[in-house]
């Protein structure tokens, strides 16, 4: 089984080939142990169940599957699992709160900027990225920053006017 | 008592949030590769390298032996199930693993199941495939050359690469016609191979359960009942053993109609495993071999007065339909709806002729984003309308003006057939014009063209078919082409609707709801919509060809009032009054001449649950199968500007303007998603989505470093504008709208390109208008064709 | 898309990184930002018997600027260009960072992996061409450096030998008046150059006093418009060299006609991108 067993802390005797890798998945300290050549974006889908990260193409173009890697948007599917050792990954599962959503959620919703819901995930990560890093973005830059992301539904639109949205909220909140 | 405001409880007209956002903006979705069963095996698929060659070979020893992997079936072994070839559906084979040869690069020609998809991988890699190559064909010249291999030596009594022949029209009339002309307009473009390609590839898990024979199936259909119907024929279970389950689709654009092997395979695998099998497609997987659209070839003519008004249109199309003839569409149709070009036109009188090509490439001509290659027919329409606009020396917008089916036309029958009902399609154009700010415009052009900067305009106006059937016309492998819908109303007036349709982002569980909402008052957010599962959903035939409103949408409607007709029986009974004197507002019966006295819907549902009158059925629920009596017919004006960069051939999109009359707008908000969505794949494939191939079959735009779709980057803002004029024919007045702007928009920013260069002599320019065409035609002033194969110096 | 089995080792030392590429020789493959090598393994074109992933090797994630020479360690992520504040003086550098990838690769890709890869459509390898810049490669035996001009050996080949480590690739410091642009013909933000442009110019005065012209996607490796440069050096700008410029740059290159565009058209961008590269706002004057 090559998706990655999910186990605790203690020390367990690894199976040939297999690597133990630890690392914060939304805040969650996760060890499991994993073959080389498992991509983080399966670890993150199969080992660790957290299906919200989608796969969209083989050739790192569509970014369905970005995720934050230490707070920056990476392609899950064109990294290891095992380069996620020590590192923190921040899923779709981890934005926001059960109770609220993260402003850049609530953009999504409020703007129609999703329609199928595929590329959504890693569509509002980079955008939860750039606000971070830009918290007064011009349009030009929200569509700068998701030029690593396609979509296929919306016509970016009403994306663009999503993250705005979030960037407008959070500045006046 | 004060009415309902229908806008506060989510009814027509509101830009009610989307119910299924909740789920996706929190990754909670449940995609078809998200589902996970105990004892799942996954699937992965071995594809032919060339485009055409006899399999010599095939040895799969090596991928037995390794350990996880747990079927390994070749074609020889669904031979031996009967099961090597499946229908596809348009009366054509298709097949499932080659057997004899294989015919397209792609082609399914092995599939290993195994523990995990790397191990199936493993598996495929082990496999040694020995082909003698053949010549490959690609493209309709070579595929009807007189030395042409015979691509489809399968099928008996085929004796050329010919798939199909078809006519419409008048050919007498159109003759006289065009002797009758002062002007010939002639044109002759590609409309190249596109491919839907959703985000989300295609993908399966069948789950036979050997103890009750039951198979369940998870899958990316747009379709899913047309599928347990295909199933039930290809595999020959019964169709009540049969569950198909369509889950959240990521989107389908028309790729998820129809059958692919990797379906058939799976079921076979889990069938013989007696185990779930996964089978999630790769992206090389969904480009190379599921369904492309278009690939048409066009050549027309059109009969002209010098006073600009049409006398006659004569089309000829070349379909290369690739190595199955697997289009999804009517079967009375062979070239799907091509025959709707220049519906919103008096064009007097036309003939079409078109023939179909078997190539070797991969299978398909499915409606993308489209209904039934109307966006061809519409692009045809809309570049020979600026072709001819100018050979006749006249302003496009003016010779589209006088041209344009006058408001007081209607019903207007089409010279092909089509009964076109309503429509203000002068109102849309002025509209447009006036946004796009059109005579400053030219203005601005001629002042820019004296100091070397190429600006250019295009229009594209349009009305298209939406919504099949009616089921007189339309069948798909004889089941005629009616919708769905079942609406329960619980006892607490909360409600739950199922509907044949099946939405891959359209957003049915929302705008469903405000159906409801406005034929019975229950707030939008009081019903749940449930879709795709065949146990449970009645029969539709699915969401394609923009047929969920127009067709679905009216199900609920007429189901909705058989619910209310029900509901006025049950408040006659708690008002104590005759059913004559009940009369209806929004969410309420009252009795006639005493507002005051009345009852809720709410409390008509409850009392069918706990206070029905004597002899009275219990239960307030209905199902209606809707078959509407004509196509909808929404209108669109496309206006587009753009600035050549003459030096590189790089061209910039200024400004774009869309004005849609899709009749009455559900969901508003909805409605601008869908138009944007489709302008900006219309933009992709006027500017670099295409898939091409080289002499030796090998395709070019198989993954996403060559198959080219736009990012937020270059995707141009679009302003959009509204006309209403409701469908008569329509409970609420509705049309189809999600194709609308992707059949439409190519040709406003083609014909834009074409305007900036309208000084060079150059006439066509074949999609998509990538840097080096247009900067080839500039330089020889010459068209430039896009048929394959490319170049390679 | 699911790569082949490969062994993987995360060395901390440039040491352990180096003993484990000598062992394992052309069976190793060293992993930095990984955006063009994972592809590669899922696609299953790569299949290495090892994997060295160097990124928790210390002290290659640097790009500085020293004494005017711009040293950029092989974990420096193309991001970290495209956010620099050290490269005035290094325009060319600071205007292809952005055109690499797409922002999310960015993130992840580095300059020396992409040198290494040695892609014929590799944006860097132009860039660090037309500065006249090297590779430092370390090995066996110690450190040398590669020139630019002899890194790249063919498609998708370097000059670095078995057991040697790309650790930083460095530009020299500019004389004079410094300008510089990377221009990049993409279909769309994320590809690759149909053909791409690296000028860098060095002026005193009106004189130019070096000039570097490289090409990307026009052959098949990275060219250097060697002709188009010395036309330049010694002379003012004037529309005559910039135009000899053009020409002889379009004339060095080699390109092949495809879906992408046909030789003249491709040759034809060269010589446009040359002039547009050339024709900077503060040489508005000259030219």
């Amino acid at each position: 089984m090559s998706y990655g067993r999910a186990g605790t802390s203690e020390v367990r005797e690894t199976r040939t080939g297999e690597r133990r890798v630890t690392l914060t998945v939304n805040g969650e300290r996760r060890v499991v142990e994993v073959e080389p050549r498992l991509l983080l974006a399966h670890l993150l889908r199969e080992g660790l169940s957290l299906r919200g990260t989608h796969l969209g193409c083989d050739t790192t173009n569509c970014g369905a599957c970005t995720v934050l890697l230490d707070g920056e948007p990476v392609k899950s599917c064109t990294m290891l699992a095992v380069q996620a050792d020590g590192h923190e990954v921040t899923t779709v599962e981890g934005l926001g709160t059960p109770g609220e959503l993260d402003p850049v959620q609530e953009g999504f919703s409020r703007e129609h900027g999703l329609q199928c819901g595929f590329c959504t995930a890693g569509m509002m990560l980079t955008a939860r990225a750039l606000l971070d890093r830009v918290p007064d973005p011009s349009e030009e830059d929200v569509r700068w920053a998701l030029s690593g992301n396609l979509c296929r539904c919306t016509g970016y639109q009403n994306i663009v006017k999503a993250v705005l949205w979030a960037a407008d909220q959070e500045r006046t909140s | 008592m004060t009415a309902l405001d229908e806008i506060k409880i989510g009814g027509l007209g509101a830009s009610r949030r989307r119910v299924e956002d909740a789920r996706f903006v929190r990754g909670r979705g449940n995609y078809t590769d998200d589902i996970v069963l105990p004892g799942m095996l996954h699937m992965e698929i071995l594809r032919s390298p060339l485009a055409h060659a006899r399999i010599t070979s095939i040895d799969t020893s090596r991928a037995w032996e390794i350990p996880g992997v747990r079927l390994v079936l070749t074609g020889e072994m669904m031979a031996q199930r009967n099961l090597a070839w499946m229908p596809t559906l348009s009366y054509d084979t298709q097949a499932v693993l080659a057997t004899d040869k294989v015919r397209f690069q792609g082609q399914e020609v092995c599939v290993v199941v195994a523990d995990d998809p790397y191990i199936a991988k493993d598996g495929c890699d082990a496999i040694v495939v020995e082909y003698e190559p053949l010549t490959p064909v690609v493209n309709p010249l070579q595929s009807r050359a007189a030395d042409a291999p015979l691509i489809r030596d399968d099928k008996e009594g085929q004796v050329d690469n010919t798939c199909y022949r078809w006519e419409v029209g008048d050919r007498a009339a159109t003759e006289r016609a065009f002797a009758q002309a002062d002007v010939v307009s002639r044109m002759q473009l590609h409309y190249p191979r596109s491919h839907p390609s959703p985000i989300e590839c295609c993908g399966s898990i069948a789950d036979f359960d050997p103890a009750t024979q039951k198979l369940t199936v998870y899958m990316t259909t747009q379709a899913p009942h047309i599928i347990r119907a295909a199933v039930a024929l290809v595999a020959e279970l019964p169709e009540h053993m049969i569950r198909i389950v369509s889950p959240d689709i990521g989107g389908g654009f028309g790729n998820k109609v129809p059958v692919y092997p990797g379906y058939v395979a799976s079921i076979l695998a889990s069938i013989l495993l007696g185990r779930p099998v996964k089978w999630i497609e790769d992206r090389t997987g969904n480009l190379a071999s599921t369904g492309f659209g278009r690939d048409m070839y066009l050549a027309a003519e059109m009969a002209l007065r010098s006073d600009g008004r049409i006398l006659a249109v004569r089309m000829h199309a070349d379909t290369d339909q690739g190595a199955f003839f697997a289009d999804a569409q009517p079967t009375k149709f062979k070239i799907g709806l091509l025959h709707s070009a220049f519906a919103c036109y008096d064009i007097g009188t036309g003939h079409i002729t078109a023939q179909g090509h078997y190539t070797n490439k991969a299978p398909g001509g499915v409606a993308y984003r489209c209904s039934f290659r109307v966006t061809e027919a519409m692009f045809f329409q809309e570049r020979m309308m600026q072709a001819a606009a100018v050979d006749l020396g006249m302003d496009q917008a003016e010779f589209r003006r006088i041209n344009l089916l006058r408001d007081d036309a209607f019903p207007a029958r089409t010279p092909f057939g089509f009964l076109v009902d309503s429509g203000q399609y002068g109102k849309c154009l002025r509209l447009g014009l006036d946004a796009i700010g059109y005579e400053q415009f030219l203005v601005d052009q001629a002042e820019a063209r004296t100091r070397g900067r190429r600006l250019g305009i295009g229009i594209s106006t349009m009305t298209e078919p939406l919504g099949a059937g009616n089921s007189r016309e339309y069948d798909i492998l004889g089941i005629k082409m009616f919708d769905s819908a079942e609406l329960r109303v619980h006892m607490t007036g909360k409600a739950i609707l199922r509907v044949g349709a099946k939405s891959q982002g359209q957003g049915h569980e929302t705008t469903w709801g405000q159906i409801v909402a406005h034929e019975l008052g229950i707030p939008a957010a009081d019903v749940i919509v449930e879709e795709g599962d065949t146990d449970t959903a009645p029969f539709g035939m699915g969401t394609y060809a923009s047929r969920s409103t127009p067709v679905a949408g009216a199900a609920i409607s007429m189901v909705a009032r058989k619910v209310r007709a029900k509901a006025r029986k049950l408040a006659a009974h708690l008002l104590e009054c005759s059913e004559e004197d009940v009369e209806w507002e929004l969410g309420r019966l009252y009795v006639r001449g005493a507002p005051h006295r009345g009852a809720t819907i709410q409390e008509c549902a409850m009392a069918a649950y706990s206070n029905m009158p004597d002899g009275m059925e219990p239960g307030l629920e209905n199902v209606a199968y809707y078959d509407p009596p004509n196509l909808t017919w929404p209108f669109a004006c496309y206006i587009a500007t753009v600035e050549v960069d003459p030096e590189t051939g790089v061209w910039d999109v200024l400004r774009f303007v869309a004005v849609d009359d899709c009749g009455v707008r559900i969901n508003p908000m909805v409605v601008e998603g869908q138009i944007m969505g489709g302008l900006t794949e219309a933009y992709a494939m006027s500017s670099m989505q295409f898939q091409t191939y080289d002499a030796e079959g090998n395709m070019v735009g198989s993954n996403y470093m060559d198959y080219l779709l736009p990012t937020a980057w270059e995707t141009p803002g679009f302003e959009l504008h509204e006309v209403v004029t409701p469908c008569p024919h329509h409970p609420i007045g509705a049309k189809g709208v999600g194709e609308c702007a992707a059949v439409g928009g190519p040709a406003a920013f083609v014909n834009a390109v074409h305007d900036a260069l309208s000084d060079t002599g150059v006439r066509n320019i074949d999609m998509p208008l990538l840097p080096d065409r247009v900067w080839q035609a500039l330089q020889d002033g010459r068209d430039v064709s896009g048929m394959p194969p490319v170049r390679s110096d | 898309m699911y790569p082949s089995r490969f062994r993987y080792e995360a060395p901390h030392s440039l040491d352990e990184a180096r003993s484990l590429l000598a062992q394992y020789g052309d069976e190793a493959k060293v992993l930095a930002g990984g955006q063009s090598l994972v592809p590669l393994l899922k696609l299953r074109f790569a299949a290495p018997e090892l994997l060295v992933d160097i990124n928790g090797v210390p002290g290659l994630g640097h790009h500085r600027v020293e004494a005017g020479v711009l040293r950029v360690g092989a974990l420096c992520r193309h991001v970290d260009l495209e956010r620099s504040s050290v490269l005035a003086r290094h325009p060319l550098v600071a205007s292809a960072a952005p055109l690499i990838a797409d922002p999310i690769v960015r993130n992840r890709g580095t300059l020396v992996g992409s040198l290494c890869h040695a892609d014929p459509q590799g944006d860097w390898a132009s860039v660090l061409l037309a500065l006249g810049g090297h590779v430092v490669a370390e090995g066996p035996h110690g450190r040398r450096p590669i020139p630019m001009a002899e890194f790249t050996l063919g498609p998708f080949q370097n000059a670095l030998r078995p057991g040697e480590i790309a650790v930083e690739a460095v530009a020299p410091a500019p004389r004079g008046q410094v300008s510089g642009r990377y221009l990049k013909l993409e279909r769309r933000v994320g590809d690759f150059a149909t053909v791409g442009v690296a000028v860098a110019l060095e002026t005193d005065g009106d004189r130019v006093v070096r000039a570097g012209i490289a090409l990307t996607g026009v052959g098949p490796h990275t060219i250097a418009a060697t002709a188009a440069e010395q036309a330049l050096v010694g002379r003012p700008l004037t529309a005559a060299t910039v135009e000899e410029a053009a020409q002889l740059a379009a004339e060095a290159s080699r390109p092949k006609g495809d879906h992408r565009g046909s030789v003249a058209y491709k040759r034809h961008v060269v010589a446009t991108f040359v002039r547009r590269g050339l024709a900077r706002t503060d040489l508005e004057a000259v030219a």
